[in-house]
């Protein structure tokens, strides 16, 4: 019987042919090709999120980079002039004489179309006021023909754009229907026009009400000094605690706390880091809010541990025979370490801070608690040891900032300032990336 | 900015030295080198450190210790009968010290003069409305008692700083004249050097030590006020979150439980997210991919890693809670409100971390031997049955642990939650609600103008020690597994 039982599936197996699959191995072959769909599945699904990410900032972000202005050639004589400061409502004649000028270069075209003052305001803003004190600044252009660009308002601006359509506008005291028209025969007479945002890069924010005028330039400068600050402290800091940990350290229980202390700060959440700054540098030590200063304190501490890690590799990559070989020829451990072992380290140093600044730069949550949010940003500091205590906001606090205001206009700002913020950080890991390939040794 | 003056005086008086200390040492070995114990510039760096060193330790000490008294010595000043209903002593000195800058302000903008500004029989409203002028902000009337305690302040600073600098500068130079007389050329200046570069290296290192001590005494000491004010069991144990800033009156709900699951709820989506994908990935990337695919597909990957979490935030807000919306929401299926909600803000986190669940498991899938995988298809195991039957397995403890590490990150996100999980605490199953998280409301309790005081503001300490406690727990754990499991096989 068993005899019998067990010589039946032998039988039957060698009567099948080896080189056709049975059901067994058809299954154990699909089994084998799903599972190799999942991960090529999963990497695509990675990569197809990059790609919306990517899209999506560029989609939206590039148009920030344009805005549309009216430029119109103006000339004003000194007669013109007197005669308008010696009106009543001064800004207003001189908004009268821009009107008629504008007026002119609408019939030049052969284009004619009714509008009043009010719709010029709704597309301009006051531009009296803007023309009055150019011409204060500048008295010597009187009677010069000048070419004045004017920001057009941010809903117009939306209309050339796509934000803002003919069916969905509803006439409100910012923008009407009927000032479409004059948009239109303005844009036909080839008055007003897209051009590249210089102000949105130099500028300064803006209001909460005027999206249009917003720049990131004040935070850009914010940014760089705490940038200055983090790299003046954590590169010499980081440096100096790695040749510790790495050459000096004795095996001790107060080496062993250091070590676990910077493994644990590497995983401390930011916005930790803010209280820590909040509660230390402001509550406790009194300084200034919303500095460049303090931002730059909290994002040293969280950078050290970062530095710190990858300085300690580039320590450690380099080959103990060095360190013997400067020995033996006289040199003390200091000396060993100072003058051969840190500047065969250097590059992989250099690479570690540069990434570590990288980090630091598009680090926001500390940011918050320490008071760069509710800042407005309106000027540059006046100087440069101002830059670090005057209060300024930081490239990823001015965005949060355009995100949570309530003018969908800010949101194509915010996308737009995502742009220049992701520029410098592939900037600095392009940098990063150059000095490895090119300074990269293998002992 | 007179420190920075002082700091320029002591490094120019050290620099002085190291010239100094070198031509002495030189001088006394009678201009041959080999007569000396060190190299020249060692006498020189002995000389300079021995200036700077002792200074700079100094001029932190003093700057810490300075404010301190002067605070506690001025707020004696203070009457408690001057101290306003509902206001506190800290809220009152907080003024002192605002006026006392802006009475700096206006003497150096030249509005006060000296005399002026420490005349104790000032009008407080005339006073007031310079300090405006002068461009600083005073909130309330400055009442007398505040007016001559901001004098006091003034004063003392003032005088404190003009005792620093002399000091500083006469420390700096008896640094440079004590280690100048010692030079001679039996001095063992290089040892000397070299340990006290020693100890300026390990001053550096103990820096990670006194980050973590600022922050657990910040998180402690602030938390301990807030138990103070507001009863701890209340806050562990209460399951709504209603604060009331002290404008609409009437006392707050500080419960931390409907926090606690918004952020466990959010970060469980982004787990179940960047799991799969990270670790199918790493398996791919480890076992199948070609060199080829494997050298440009894992840094695109990592890219998603370096990206700043505010960019993910917008991404959040801006782009998948409307796409998510048009979907599930009124138009779509109907279960979802509003853009912002758990679904957004745990599917962005998830985005977020599968870099990091993928380069963790590739490194520990990447440290199981080869003998294990061969063995198996010697056994006759196809590739796939191999990766789930042994490699896995072996590999479980590190992916535990990545998946841990990930988890921590997951609970300590700020930006994503911020701006996509809405404000709303709320105790619900539904992933489409709005929910908030432990980060999202330490952030929103500390950047309103709220004052620090108030147990609305100090909750956010409490949060904050909550969230250190959490991760750490996690992260402790997570690199005690991986750790033990990286040992197995080495």
């Amino acid at each position: 019987m068993t005899d019998a039982s067990m010589q039946s599936p032998e039988t039957r197996r060698h009567a099948v042919s080896l080189t056709a699959s049975d059901a067994r191995t058809k299954k154990r072959a699909a089994a084998e090709k799903r599972f190799r769909a999942y991960g090529i599945i999963a990497i695509a699904t990675g990569l197809f999120f990059l790609i919306v990410l990517f899209t999506s900032i560029l989609s939206q972000g590039i148009p920030a980079f344009q805005r549309t202005v009216v430029s119109v050639e103006f000339t004003l004589s000194a007669d013109q002039r007197d005669e308008a400061e010696g009106t009543m409502f001064k800004t207003k004649a001189y908004s009268n004489l821009f009107i008629a000028e504008l007026n002119e270069q609408l019939a030049e075209s052969g284009i004619t179309v009714d509008f009043d003052q009010d719709a010029i305001e709704r597309l301009l803003g006051k531009i009296g006021g803007t023309i009055r004190t150019f011409y204060a600044d500048n008295p010597g252009k009187l009677g010069e023909p000048i070419m004045f660009d004017l920001a057009a308002s941010s809903r117009v601006d939306g209309y050339f754009k796509g934000r803002v359509s003919r069916d969905t506008l509803q006439d409100s005291r910012f923008l009407q229907l009927s000032d479409l028209d004059l948009v239109d025969a303005l844009k036909e007479a080839g008055i007003i026009k897209q051009a590249f945002n210089w102000p949105f890069i130099t500028g300064a924010d803006s209001g909460v009400d005027n999206p249009g005028g917003a720049g990131i330039g004040a935070s850009v400068v914010g940014s760089f000094f705490m940038m200055l600050v983090v790299l003046c402290l954590s590169l010499p800091i980081g440096v100096a605690a790695s040749i510790y940990l790495e050459e000096f350290a004795p095996q001790n229980k107060f080496t062993d706390l250091i070590e676990v202390n910077i493994s644990n700060l590497a995983a401390v959440p930011s916005i930790v880091f803010g209280i820590l700054g909040l509660a230390v540098f402001i509550q406790f030590m009194h300084l200034p809010q919303s500095a460049p200063l303090v931002g730059g304190l909290v994002l040293t501490l969280m950078t050290l541990p970062t530095i710190i890690i990858s300085t300690r590799a580039s320590l450690k990559a380099v080959p103990p025979s060095i360190r013997d070989a400067a020995l033996g020829v006289g040199a003390s451990k200091m000396q060993a370490v100072f003058h051969h072992v840190l500047p065969l380290a250097a590059p992989g140093i250099l690479t570690g801070t540069i990434i570590g600044l990288a980090q630091a730069l598009g680090e926001t949550a500390p940011l918050l608690l320490i008071g760069m949010v509710g800042f407005v940003a309106r000027g540059y500091p006046d100087g440069f040891l101002a830059g670090f205590t005057e209060p300024n906001s930081a490239m990823p606090a001015q965005i949060y900032t355009w995100a949570a205001r309530a003018d969908v206009g800010f949101y194509e700002k915010a996308w737009g300032g995502i742009i220049i913020l992701l520029m410098f950080l592939l900037t600095m890991n392009i940098i990063a990336i150059i000095l490895r390939r090119r300074f990269e040794r293998r002992w | 900015m007179p420190i920075i003056w002082l700091f320029l005086i002591v490094i120019a008086i050290s620099a002085m030295g190291y010239v100094l200390g070198r031509s002495r040492a030189l001088r006394s070995a009678g201009g041959d080198i080999r007569n000396l114990h060190s190299l020249p510039t060692f006498y020189g760096a002995n000389v300079a450190l021995k200036a700077v060193i002792p200074t700079f330790g100094l001029l932190i000490v003093w700057l810490l210790l300075q404010p301190l008294y002067v605070n506690s010595h001025v707020s004696g000043m203070v009457p408690d009968t001057s101290i306003k209903e509902g206001s506190s002593r800290s809220l009152v000195m907080a003024e002192v010290r605002r006026t006392a800058n802006g009475l700096n302000n206006a003497v150096t903008q030249g509005l006060l003069s000296e005399a002026e500004a420490a005349n104790p029989n000032a009008d407080n409203a005339e006073i007031a409305q310079l300090l405006k002028e002068a461009g600083q902000v005073v909130t309330s009337d400055i009442t007398q008692p505040v007016l001559l305690a901001a004098q006091k302040h003034r004063v003392m600073n003032a005088t404190g700083y003009s005792i620093m600098s002399v000091v500083i500068i006469l420390v700096a130079l008896a640094g440079v004249v004590i280690s100048w007389w010692q030079t001679h050329s039996e001095y063992r200046a290089r040892n000397v050097v070299e340990q006290g570069v020693r100890v300026l290296l390990l001053a550096a290192a103990s820096i990670a030590v006194l980050t973590t001590i600022g922050i657990v005494l910040s998180l402690v000491f602030n938390t301990w006020e807030f138990f103070k004010l507001y009863p701890a069991s209340d806050f562990f144990f209460g399951t709504t979150w209603a604060p009331s800033f002290s404008g609409r009156g009437g006392a707050s709900d500080l419960g931390i439980i409907p926090l606690l699951w918004g952020t466990f709820y959010i970060s469980l989506v982004a787990l179940l997210v960047a799991v799969p994908i990270g670790l199918f990935a790493a398996i791919y990337l480890s076992e199948y991919a070609s060199p080829r695919v494997r050298s440009f597909a894992k840094p695109l990957l990592e890219v998603l890693a370096g990206i700043p979490t505010i960019v993910y935030g917008l991404f959040a807000l801006l782009t998948v809670g409307p796409l998510l919306l048009s979907v599930f929401g009124d138009d779509g299926l109907g279960w979802m409100k509003a853009g912002t909600a758990v679904m957004t803000a745990g599917l962005v986190m998830g985005i977020m971390l599968i870099p990091f669940v993928s380069s963790l498991s590739d490194d520990i899938i990447n440290a199981v031997p080869q003998a294990m995988r061969d063995g198996s298809y010697g056994l006759g195991a196809t590739q796939s049955e191999t990766i789930r039957q042994v490699v896995l397995p072996a590999a479980l403890p590190g992916i535990v642990g990545a998946i841990l590490l990930a988890a921590s990150r997951a609970i300590g996100e700020t930006m994503i939650v911020v701006l996509g999980a809405g404000a709303a605490a709320r105790l619900d199953l539904n992933p489409f609600e709005a929910m908030t998280t432990v980060t999202a409301k330490i952030v929103s309790q500390l950047t309103g103008d709220a004052d620090f005081a108030s147990p609305e503001a100090l909750v956010a300490f409490a949060l904050g020690m909550t969230l250190f406690i959490l991760t750490l727990g996690l992260n402790v754990f997570a690199l005690y597994i991986v750790r033990k499991y990286r040992e197995q096989y080495e």
